[in-house]
C-alpha cells in the first residue's frame, strides 16, 4: 500500500482527479446501483491505437519493431530486433466488448471483483500487492502480472501452465481463491444484464447464442492483446535516438546487458523476457514454504522453484517484485542478483540454480543504474480507456483496487 | 572390489579381448578421403568462396576518426556515422566502448608490435558491446575485463578479427543472436567460460584462431551453419565444443563442421564458475558434441586429451543443465570423417570407463559416444580406439570440399519494408497514441494536421523532425527525429492521405 501511495504522489493530477471521482461515488450511489440501458454501449468500431483495421474487420497491430527481423524469427536479440509473434486479428467490436467485461465485477461469483481489481491500470495493470486478494479475501499464493504486452507470450501464469490468453482467463474465472465464479453461474448473471447479450451478437455475429464461455475469454484475450507499450524512453533509444536515455539509464544500459550482470541473458530485449524458465532461488516471505513453481507444471525436479522470466517492460509500475512479491523496491530486486549464487536458498534445499545466477559483484552505484535503466521502460502512451460504467451497472465496491474509482473516459 | 566380480570382471576382459582379436582378423574397409564424394547436406543457400568475409564491402569509405592515448574511443563512436571508420592508435585505454549504430569499423593500430590495449583494470565490465550490423573489430589488445572482451547482441554482418584478449571475465569473443559473422586469427586465453563462443547464431566462420588457458576453447551453442577450421585450440578444460544447452530460447545447433583443426592437450583443471554449463565439462576433453545434430568432424589432428579424443553425449549425461521439453536431448547425425588421433583418453574419467567395459574396451579411448544417436557415420573406423560407435554406418562421403564457408553471398539481408508499409507502421506504432483521426487526444487531431500540410509533406517531415510548441493548452510534441529520413517521408505522406 505504500508502494500504491508512492505511485500516485509522482501523479498527483491522476490523484486529484481520483479524489474528484471518489467523491461522486461515494455521493452518488443511486447512480451505480441502477443497471445500464442498452443505448449507453455501443461497441466501437475502430481499433486502438497501434492496430490498423483489415478489410475483414479486423485489428492488425502495427508497431516500429516491424521494420526489424529477428533471428530464427524468435523476437530476441538487441536493439533493432523485430519482436516475437504476437497475437491480433480480433475486430475492433470484439476487443471493446473484452474491455467492458475486463472492468465488469459481474465476472466473479460475488459480483465483487473484476479482472481489473488485480490487473489494475493506474498500478500497471498489476495491483500493488506482493501476493493478489480473491474474491472472498483470500490471500493467493502468486502476485498479479502485468498484461502490457500480453499479445507477444506464449506461456501464461508465473508456472507457465498456460499456453494462450483464453486458457489463462478460465483460470482466474472459475478459481475458488480468485473470482470464484463457475461457467453456468457466468452465463446466467450475463444473461441477466439486458446489454449483454445484444453486445456478444455484435461482437461476434447475430446468432442470438452468441453469449458462451469461448466468447467471453476471447473478448478477454482481444482486449488483452491491445494493450501496447512499445514507445518507452528507451524504444526511442533503440529506434535510433541516442539522446532518448539520459547518461544514467544509459550506464544502467550497459550493466544491464554486460556479461557481468547479465539481466539482458534472460530479460532479453526487445520484449525483456525470453519467456523461459528460470529457476533464480529467490527467498519466499516470511514463514511460507517454498513455491515449486514450474516443477508442477512440467513435472520435473530440476524446475523446482522455476518460474516464466517476466517482461521488465514498465516493471517500474508493479512493485512489489518478483512472483511472491518478496522485494518492494527495483533496488531490492536487484541486489538480490548481487548476493551470490544461492545465497538465499536454505541449506539442504536443492535447487538447480540458472546458470546466469552467479557473483556479479557489482557497485552499488551499478545497481543505482540498473535501476534508473528500468525506469526507462515506462510507456502507457497506449492507455486504454477505461469505462466509467460498466453493463452490469455495478461498480467496484472492493477496497483494495480503487480502479473504476481512479480512473475515467478521457477528457 | 571384492574378489567375485573380480573374476568376473577378468572373464569378461578376457572374452573381450577374444572378440577384439577375432574382429582384428577381418580386413577393415578403408577409405581413401582424397578422393570421393563430398558432403552433399548442409546449408543450401548460395554462399561465399574463396576471399571470405562477412561484412560487405563499402562502395565509398566514410571519415575516419583518429582517437589518440587519452582521448575516449566511446566519444569518437558517438560522433562516427554509418559508413565511418576510427581508428585507435597504439596506448591504453580503460572504457567500455558499446556501438549501437550500423557499418562501423573500428580498428585498433598496431605500430612495431605496439597494440591500442583495452584494460578493465579488473573493474569495467565489457570491453566492447555492438548491435549494429555491419561492424567490424580488429587489432585490439583486451585484458582484465569482468565481463566480455568482444560481445555482439543482435548484430548482423560481422568481421571479429586480430584480437588479442587475455585473462578477461567469461568470454573473450561473444556474438549473440546474429546471423553471418567471421571471427579470425584471434589469440585468446586465459578465460574462465569459452575463449571464442558463439550463442545462438547463424552461418558463422571461426578460423585461424589460438585458444588456450581457458575453460572452453571455441564453443558453438544454439547455433547453426558453422564451419569451425584450422583453429589451434590447446590447454584449454576442452577444446572445441558444439552444444545445445537447454533452457536456452533458441533450441537447436545444427550443421557445424569442425575441421582441420589442431586439438592438443586440453587438460587444464576445469576453472568454470559454479553452475556454469562448462564447469561440467572434464578436463582432457578434445571435441566435445553434445545433443547437437549434423555435426561433421574431419582432418582435425587430435592428441593427448587425456579423457578422450572426441566426446559425443546426449542431454542425460551432464550434470549442470536443466530440463526444457522443447529442447532434444540427443546428438543425431555425427560424421566422423579422417582424423589423426594419438594419445588421447589415457586418463579417463569414471564414466567414460564404465561405458567401455560395457564393450569390453580397456586402455585409452580416442572417440567415445554416450547415449542415443540416429544416423551417425564414420569411415575408416578401425583407427580409433571407439565406444558407442558399433550403430553408425560407413559414410557415403569422405570429405567437406564442397563448402568453403557458409557465409552469406553479400551479407544477411535487412527486411525490406515498402514505404506506404513503413508510414502507416511509424504513425500506428508511435503517431496515434497522441493523435486521432477527429477530436483531440493528447495533440491535436490527424484532420487539423491534414489542414495544415495538404500538399507539403516535406513541411510535416521538418516540423516532427524539431517541433516548435504551436498551442498553448497543448503539450509540446517530442521529436521524432531518430526515425529516419525513409520512415519521416513515409509517415508523412500516411497522414497526410489516411482517412479514418
Amino acid at each position: 500500500m505504500i508502494l500504491k501511495t508512492a505511485l500516485r504522489q509522482r501523479l498527483p493530477a491522476k490523484l486529484l482527479f481520483s479524489l474528484a471521482l471518489l467523491t461522486v461515488l461515494l455521493f452518488g450511489p443511486m447512480l451505480n446501483a441502477s443497471k445500464a440501458h442498452a443505448d449507453e454501449f455501443s461497441l466501437a468500431d475502430q481499433c486502438p491505437p497501434s492496430f490498423a483495421l483489415d478489410r475483414d474487420n479486423r485489428c492488425r497491430m502495427r508497431n516500429l519493431y516491424q521494420l526489424y527481423d529477428s533471428l530464427q524469427e524468435r523476437g530476441l536479440g538487441g536493439l533493432k530486433t523485430a519482436l516475437p509473434k504476437h497475437r491480433d486479428g480480433f475486430s475492433p467490436q470484439q476487443i471493446d466488448l473484452g474491455r467492458l467485461l475486463f472492468f465488469d465485477p459481474v465476472l466473479s461469483a460475488d459480483k465483487n471483483l473484476s479482472c481489473g481489481n488485480c490487473h489494475n491500470p493506474n498500478l500497471g495493470f498489476s495491483d500493488g500487492m506482493a501476493r493478489s486478494i480473491g474474491a472472498k479475501g483470500q490471500v493467493n499464493e502468486r502476485s498479479a502480472p502485468t498484461l502490457w504486452n500480453s499479445a507477444f507470450l506464449k506461456v501464461f501464469f508465473w508456472d507457465a501452465r498456460a499456453n494462450s490468453l483464453e486458457e489463462q482467463a478460465l483460470g482466474p474465472l472459475f478459481a475458488e481463491h480468485e473470482m470464484a465464479n463457475t461457467p453456468q453461474q457466468l452465463l446466467a448473471s450475463l444473461k441477466q444484464i439486458e446489454v449483454y447479450p445484444a453486445l456478444f451478437d455484435q461482437a461476434f455475429g447475430d446468432s442470438g447464442d452468441s453469449l458462451v464461455i469461448d466468447n467471453i475469454v476471447t473478448a478477454l484475450t482481444a482486449f488483452q492483446s491491445s494493450l501496447i507499450s512499445l514507445n518507452s524512453p528507451y524504444d526511442r533509444y533503440a529506434h535510433g535516438d541516442s539522446k532518448a536515455l539520459n547518461e544514467d539509464q544509459l550506464l544502467g544500459l550497459n550493466v544491464f546487458r554486460s556479461f557481468v550482470a547479465r539481466c539482458s541473458q534472460c530479460h532479453m530485449p526487445p520484449l525483456f523476457t525470453n519467456q523461459q524458465i528460470a529457476v533464480i532461488g529467490t527467498p519466499e516471505p516470511t514463514g511460507l514454504a517454498r513455491d515449486i513453481g514450474a516443477e508442477k507444471t512440467f513435472s520435473s525436479r530440476q524446475l523446482k522453484g522455476g518460474f516464466k522470466v517476466p517482461t521488465l517492460r514498465n516493471i517500474a509500475l508493479t512493485a512489489p517484485y518478483m512472483h511472491s512479491g518478496r522485494f518492494a523496491t527495483l533496488r531490492e530486486a536487484a541486489e538480490f542478483y548481487n548476493k551470490g549464487r544461492g545465497h538465499a536458498v536454505p541449506e539442504g534445499e536443492n535447487l538447480l540454480l540458472h546458470w546466469h545466477i552467479s557473483e556479479p559483484n557489482l557497485t552499488d552505484t551499478e545497481l543505482d543504474r540498473l535501476v534508473d535503466f528500468m525506469g526507462a521502460l515506462t510507456d502507457e502512451q497506449f492507455m486504454p480507456n477505461i469505462p466509467q460504467r460498466v453493463p452490469s451497472g455495478l461498480l467496484n465496491n472492493t477496497t483494495n483496487g480503487g480502479l473504476v474509482i481512479a480512473a475515467g473516459e478521457q477528457p | 572390489m571384492n574378489s567375485k566380480f573380480r573374476i568376473v570382471l577378468i572373464i569378461l576382459i578376457f572374452a573381450g579381448g577374444w572378440i577384439l582379436g577375432s574382429n582384428q582378423n577381418v580386413a577393415p574397409t578403408i577409405t581413401n578421403s582424397a578422393g570421393g564424394a563430398s558432403y552433399s547436406g548442409g546449408y543450401q543457400a548460395p554462399s561465399i568462396s574463396g576471399d571470405i568475409g562477412a561484412v560487405p564491402r563499402r562502395p565509398n569509405e566514410g571519415q575516419v576518426h583518429i582517437v589518440n592515448p587519452g582521448d575516449s574511443i566511446q566519444a569518437a563512436v558517438e560522433i562516427a556515422q554509418p559508413g565511418d571508420s576510427i581508428q585507435v592508435m597504439p596506448g591504453t585505454y580503460s572504457e567500455t566502448v558499446y556501438i549501437d549504430k550500423d557499418d562501423i569499423h573500428l580498428r585498433g593500430v598496431i605500430q612495431t608490435g605496439q597494440r591500442a590495449t583495452l584494460d578493465g583494470l579488473g573493474k569495467l565490465n565489457d570491453a566492447i558491446l555492438y548491435s549494429g550490423n555491419n561492424i567490424i573489430i580488429e587489432n585490439f589488445r583486451i585484458t582484465q575485463y569482468k565481463g566480455n572482451g568482444i560481445m555482439g547482441q543482435a548484430g548482423n554482418n560481422f568481421e571479429i578479427r586480430n584480437n588479442v584478449i587475455v585473462d578477461t571475465g567469461i568470454y573473450g569473443i561473444f556474438p549473440q543472436l546474429g546471423t553471418n559473422g567471421l571471427i579470425e586469427h584471434n589469440v585468446v586465453s586465459g578465460i574462465e567460460d569459452a575463449a571464442i563462443y558463439i550463442g545462438m547464431s547463424d552461418n558463422i566462420h571461426v578460423a585461424y584462431n589460438e585458444v588456450f588457458d581457458s575453460v572452453a576453447g571455441i564453443e558453438i551453442e544454439n547455433s547453426r551453419h558453422a564451419v569451425v577450421e584450422h583453429n589451434n585450440a590447446h590447454h584449454n578444460t576442452g577444446g572445441i565444443l558444439a552444444f545445445v544447452t537447454p533452457g536456452l530460447p533458441i533450441k537447436t545447433t545444427e550443421d557445424v563442421i569442425i575441421r582441420n583443426n589442431f586439438v592438443l592437450s586440453n587438460n587444464t583443471p576445469n576453472f568454470g564458475a559454479p553452475g556454469s554449463i562448462v564447469s561440467g565439462i572434464p578436463a582432457g576433453t578434445g571435441i566435445l558434441v553434445m545433443a547437437a545434430d549434423d555435426v561433421i568432424i574431419e582432418g582435425n589432428i587430435i592428441s593427448n586429451n587425456k579423457t578422450a579424443g572426441i566426446i559425443i553425449n546426449d542431454h542425460s549425461y551432464a550434470s549442470t543443465i536443466t530440463m526444457d521439453e522443447d529442447s532434444d536431448p540427443n546428438a543425431d547425425r555425427t560424421m566422423i570423417l579422417d582424423n589423426v588421433m594419438l594419445n588421447n583418453g589415457y586418463d579417463t574419467i569414471p564414466q567414460v570407463t564404465a561405458l567401455a567395459l560395457t564393450e569390453l574396451h580397456t586402455g585409452p579411448i580416442d572417440i567415445v559416444h554416450a547415449g542415443p544417436s540416429n544416423g551417425s557415420c564414420i569411415i575408416n573406423r578401425h583407427r580409433y580406439r571407439a565406444v558407442g560407435i558399433g550403430n553408425y554406418t560407413e559414410c557415403d562421403f569422405t570429405n567437406t570440399d564442397s563448402i568453403d564457408s557458409y557465409l552469406l553471398v553479400g551479407g544477411a539481408k535487412p527486411r525490406i519494408i515498402k514505404p506506404s508499409e513503413r508510414g502507416e507502421i511509424a504513425y500506428l506504432g508511435v503517431c496515434t497514441g497522441c493523435h486521432s483521426y477527429t477530436g483531440r487526444l493528447i495533440g491535436p487531431s490527424v484532420q487539423v494536421i491534414q489542414a495544415m500540410y495538404a500538399g507539403n509533406p516535406q513541411g510535416l517531415v521538418d516540423y516532427i523532425n524539431a517541433p516548435i510548441k504551436k498551442r498553448d493548452n497543448f503539450p509540446a510534441m517530442p521529436a521524432q527525429n531518430y526515425l529516419d529520413a525513409e520512415t519521416q517521408m513515409a509517415v508523412a505522406n500516411y497522414i497526410l492521405a489516411v482517412e479514418n
